[in-house]
């Protein structure tokens, strides 16, 4: 049976000229996998993975024939039900980390607090542990940067710390909204090993939301890519250069290239591709 | 245009701004790459009058910087980007809010309609305009930061990962946007990112830093041609190509 199945999944919001599809019936199953989801801006991939954590900020509604994790139906869970399943089970690293971390707790605090989910332990066993998930992150300096506030480590440090958050929970599922972003090329490398390593040993399932379409097909089983609300393309990840839809192929045109020499860069013709 | 000698910033104890240096011409596109947490942005802030205690020297034009003090005729002509969107935008003005007062604040005319051009020309349907920054998406809020450096014309912007939350078709067309600014206007950009294939696409030269220090500086010719000559810069490069990255 799969970890995860989504049938029809909506997400809606009113506006003045009533309510608005931002998710327009997204269908997809993940098993023990790296599922990569790229797409368009606004095209409704931060909002399909908060949908499964029950995370649509108000007035937004969703619905869906199934949602189903684990055996449990999530269509029917209510906000505390929800709140009981994230983090130890049902995990995710929202796209602007740096906002999601608590802006008056140390870092060392708060993966102090995520390692205490998993029983007791000693303030020292605690701390050693939290340095340690800080220099597997490949923070240089975790004494320091464990006494930091979130306002003062860089865009890229705060990425990692969350990861290494959620890696500590082991959660079953983890959705990871842009998780590198802001990582130069080498510390990726090392990061996304982290995220591997939890696929691999504990049998993880992993949804990555990125822009990053190298990233992605070197990193990622499948791959999902939407557009417009809807997903209009799966492909294998090794097989993403095959891809056929002409908005992947308007995404692969516009890739710049380490050897860049064009002028400028083809865009995609939006006009096209609308009725979509 | 922008002549920083021998920066450096210290947090406390940590001195995270090592003795940089940089000239940059007018109407270059100067990139700054390198390691996380190396202190790239430190360095954009710093020029952007965001940091008090620094020490060196920095020139933006004819204007010469004093720490915690931001010369006035500068707001206009330096314009940075900030690498989270979120936490520069207000969460309670609109996109139209964000657009219109720095005109107002400058005295500029033409509002509405300066206004409804640079969201065409950031890709952004009008229907955003008068949407808070949480009913966006993150690469809709990374425009609507660009869009407000670009509203008053500046001279130098400074530009921090100004591209990673877009999709690459939107991407190419702030990049080709950018650019085009460039050709007409002769606009400077010192600009941070992990995307290499940025650099080599809309920039003359790159520095390299690594632990607040500038390991090299190139032309993008060497960068196109993997040709960099630091340690560091190849180990980069080798790691955005995938393959295993030389041992230094
Ligand atoms: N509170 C809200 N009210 C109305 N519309 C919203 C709200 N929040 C988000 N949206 C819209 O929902 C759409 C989907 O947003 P989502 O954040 O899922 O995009 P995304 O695919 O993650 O894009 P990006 O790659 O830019 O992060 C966007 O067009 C956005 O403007
Ligand atoms: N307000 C602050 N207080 C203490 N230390 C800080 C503060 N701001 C930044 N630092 C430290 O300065 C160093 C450089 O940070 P900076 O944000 O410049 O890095 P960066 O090169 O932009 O990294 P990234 O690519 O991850 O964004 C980091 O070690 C960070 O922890
Ligand atoms: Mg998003
Ligand atoms: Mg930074």
């Amino acid at each position: 049976m799969a970890l995860l199945e989504v049938e029809n999944l909506k997400v809606r919001f009113p506006s003045e000229s009533g309510m608005v599809e931002v998710v327009k019936g997204v269908s997809f199953s993940l098993g023990q996998e790296r599922l990569g989801i790229v797409g368009e801006s606004g095209s409704g991939k931060s909002m399909t993975g908060r949908a499964l954590l029950g995370l649509i900020p108000k007035p937004g509604v969703v619905t869906a024939d199934r949602m189903q994790f684990d055996g449990i139906d999530l269509t029917r869970l209510n906000e505390r039900a929800f709140r009981r399943l994230r983090g130890a089970r049902l995990s995710m690293i929202l796209q602007d980390p740096k906002f999601s971390l608590n802006p008056v707790m140390t870092i060392g605090e708060q993966i102090g607090e995520a390692l205490a989910f998993h029983g007791r332990m000693s303030a020292r066993e605690q701390k050693q542990r939290v340095l340690k998930m800080l220099e597997a992150v490949r923070i240089t300096d975790p004494e320091r940067v464990y006494r930091l506030y979130p306002h003062e480590v860089s865009g890229g440090m705060g990425q990692r710390v969350m990861i290494a958050m959620m890696a500590v929970l082991e959660p079953d599922l983890m959705i990871a909204d842009e998780p590198t972003s802001a990582l130069d090329v080498s510390v990726r490398g090392q990061v996304l090993e982290i995220l591997d390593d939890l696929v691999q040993r504990t049998g993880m399932g992993l949804i990555m939301i990125s822009h990053d379409l190298n990233m992605v097909a070197r990193w990622c089983d499948r791959i999902l890519v939407m557009f417009n609300g809807r997903v209009v393309e799966t492909c294998a990840a090794g097989k993403l250069g095959e891809a056929t839809h002409p908005y992947t192929r308007g995404l692969l045109a516009s890739l710049p290239r380490l050897d860049e020499t064009r002028q400028t860069l083809p865009v995609l013709d939006r006009q096209s591709l609308g009725g979509l | 245009m922008i002549r920083i000698d021998k920066l450096n910033v210290h947090y406390g104890s940590a001195h995270v701004v090592r003795d940089v240096s940089l000239d940059i011409a007018t109407g270059e596109s100067f990139a700054l790459v390198g390691e996380s947490g190396s202190g790239k942005s430190t360095v954009l802030k710093a020029l952007a009058g965001q940091i008090r205690d620094w020490s060196g020297t920095v020139d933006l034009g004819d204007v010469r910087l004093s720490p915690g003090k931001h010369p006035r005729e500068l707001i206009r002509r330096v314009q940075m980007v900030f690498q989270d969107p979120y936490g520069s935008l207000h969460p309670r003005r609109t996109v139209d809010d964000h657009l219109d007062e720095p005109l107002q604040i400058h005295g500029l005319g033409d509002r509405d309609q300066r206004i409804l051009s640079m969201l065409d020309a950031v890709g952004l349907a009008r229907k955003f305009r008068f949407r808070l920054p949480h009913q966006l998406s993150g690469g809709q809020r990374q425009r609507v930061a660009i869009a407000r450096a670009l509203m008053l014309e500046p001279d130098i912007l400074l530009l921090d990962e100004p591209t990673s939350a877009l999709d690459v078709s939107v991407q190419a067309e702030i990049l080709n946007l950018l650019k085009g600014l460039r050709a007409e206007r002769g606009l400077t950009f010192l600009l941070v990112t992990h995307d290499l294939p940025v650099v080599s696409f809309l920039c003359d030269r790159l520095a390299v830093l690594k632990a607040g220090q500038i390991q090299e500086i190139a032309g993008v010719e060497q960068l196109r041609h993997r040709n960099l000559g630091s340690a560091y810069g190849r180990e980069l490069v080798a790691a955005a190509e995938g393959v295993a990255a030389e041992q230094a």
